[in-house]
């Protein structure tokens, strides 16, 4: 990819800023459906239509609704720290952002191709907490503080029991750079039909993957595990005080970690860019639809359940992280790396 | 191009270290430390130290500041006195071993003449999380068990002191 970009632009340098931009462009486009399809979920799953007037059964609802925010006041409350307060949404889009830079998109792009890919998005997506808490305590408004101290909390407990599942793919896998890990995963040799995806070699990689989804489901805010912003208790949570496009890059930031959460799932667990029919469809753009296919289903599955499941409490949620998922997270390692040893 | 990073990196670094010391507000230095702790794992970058690196901003930056900044609010540790209210003998002592320090700082700068040194594939490997894993689980094997012994104590031990209030609070109901 960035040799085919060098080759149609002036200067490397420009070159390497569009092999860095393109992920920006595909979180863009993503987020402006993802939106909309969020909305027709939700309304097809509570029997409604859901946006209609706009296009194409709303197709174009997101764009309106930017308009409308772009126009909206910028208010920044009177006692906040300012410049924490305008910062704070910058650096959480920043902070998922960056991520997407160990993600091989398909099998002629990934951003940078580093030895410790997976180790890096884990290290650079714990300063969403950050960006979080930073966020809330700026607003000066104690809903703002409250939501940012439970979702400073979930964050740093599910991290664990995340950490823990990734970890055992990478025991199985053997490389902790996202592009290796994607290309053991090519061909159908499982039983004869099924493709080599880790989540089929190793029947405690299925566990891991449940551990792994309902961490990743409370690490992006999902319902059932959105307290932060409950908007019963706490009104909007750290987001509060936002308004505008302030408020918006929140909503966008937030996409942005859903879609990196589920495809860093698809690569550790159904084969990244592979196609699944073997090389039916297979090549580097095809490589890219597939990838992206599998993480919008992902993506659909954690719209699914935001609209089916209520809420849990805060005592709940931290029940179930430290006393059910983490000791299952450590049993789960333990048994893969024994899976391993004997077979 | 590395030499420029590691400029603009190092005075970040020092700019933001100096911020987190003089600023009177104790959430802000907190942040400024995150700032130094991250433009040091960048350093630790262009010295090909990948491990390192993102163990910095994984612990520190993110699991340790994060610890920092809910004591900080939990306690709100605003109200802090300014240090040259009253004189203390302990100040002067404090200074002039400051001085001893920065000294020794400069007498160590005064032979460098380079900004960066040469990095080797060899010098390289020893950063990569190969070689650490191979390190930790062969010579060092017995201090890494020793210091898994100590965090497993340490853990529990918390939890002892966290369930030991929880039960008494009960008893007062």
């Amino acid at each position: 990819m960035i040799e085919f970009l060098e080759n149609i632009t002036p200067s490397t340098t420009m070159a390497l800023v569009i092999h860095a931009m393109i992920p920006l462009g595909l979180i863009l486009v993503y987020a402006l459906f993802a939106i909309w399809m969020e909305r027709k979920v939700a309304a097809h799953v509570q029997d409604r239509l859901g946006p209609m007037r706009v296009g194409w059964h709303g197709w174009a609802q997101t764009i309106a609704d930017m308009l409308k925010l772009l126009q909206k006041e910028d208010i920044i409350p009177t006692d906040a720290s300012r410049f924490l307060f305008r910062f704070a949404p910058f650096l959480i889009f920043v902070a998922s952002y960056a991520a997407f830079a160990v993600i091989p998109f398909s099998s002629g792009y990934i951003g940078s191709s580093i030895n410790i890919g997976v180790f890096y998005l884990l290290a650079i997506t714990s300063l969403l907490t950050l960006s979080v808490i930073m966020a809330a305590w700026a607003s000066n408004n104690k809903w703002s503080l409250l939501g940012g101290m439970r979702s400073a909390a979930q964050m740093v407990s599910y991290e664990v029991p995340t950490i823990m599942s990734v970890l055992s793919v990478i025991v199985v896998a053997g490389s902790l750079n996202l592009m290796t890990v994607t290309e053991m995963q090519s061909g159908n040799e499982i039983l004869g039909f099924l493709p080599n995806w880790l989540i089929f070699q190793n029947p405690f990689l299925l566990v891991a993957f449940v551990i792994f989804f309902v961490s990743i489901l409370a690490e992006s805010h999902r319902v059932p595990f959105d307290l932060p912003e409950s908007e019963s208790e706490l009104v909007a949570g750290y987001q509060t005080e936002y308004s505008g496009m302030r408020w918006g890059i929140f909503m966008l930031a937030e996409y942005a970690d859903m879609l990196l959460l589920s495809l860093l799932g698809v690569v550790l667990f159904f084969g990244g860019w592979n196609s699944p029919f073997g090389t039916f469809m297979d090549g580097p753009v095809w490589g890219f639809f597939w990838f992206m296919l599998k993480g919008m289903l992902l993506v659909f599955v954690m719209m699914w359940i935001r609209w089916t499941l209520p809420r849990y409490r805060v005592d709940q949620l931290m029940r179930i992280c430290w006393n059910i998922l983490i000791p299952a997270s450590f049993v789960n390692f333990v048994l893969i790396a024994l899976w391993e040893m004997i077979f | 191009m590395a030499t420029y990073a590691f400029v603009l990196l190092a005075v970040l670094a020092v700019a933001s270290a100096l911020a987190m010391v003089l600023n009177k507000n104790t959430v802000n230095s907190a942040l400024f430390l995150v700032l130094n702790l991250m433009s040091v794992a960048g350093l630790y970058l262009l010295l090909h130290a990948q491990f390192l690196a993102i163990i910095q901003i994984l612990v520190y930056a993110g699991a340790i500041m994060v610890l920092f900044l809910f004591v900080i609010m939990l306690l709100n540790v605003d109200e802090e006195e300014s240090l040259f209210d009253k004189f203390r003998a302990i100040y002067l002592v404090a200074f002039l071993l400051g001085v001893v320090v920065f000294g020794q700082i400069v007498y160590s700068l005064g032979g460098v003449t380079d900004l960066l040194p040469e990095i080797s594939a060899d010098m390289a490997y020893v950063g990569t999380v190969e070689a650490v894993g191979e390190v930790l689980y062969t010579t060092y094997l017995m201090p890494f068990e020793m210091t898994a012994i100590l965090l497993t104590a340490a853990v529990v031990g918390a939890l002892m002191i966290a369930q030991y209030k929880v039960k008494t609070s009960d008893q007062e109901e």
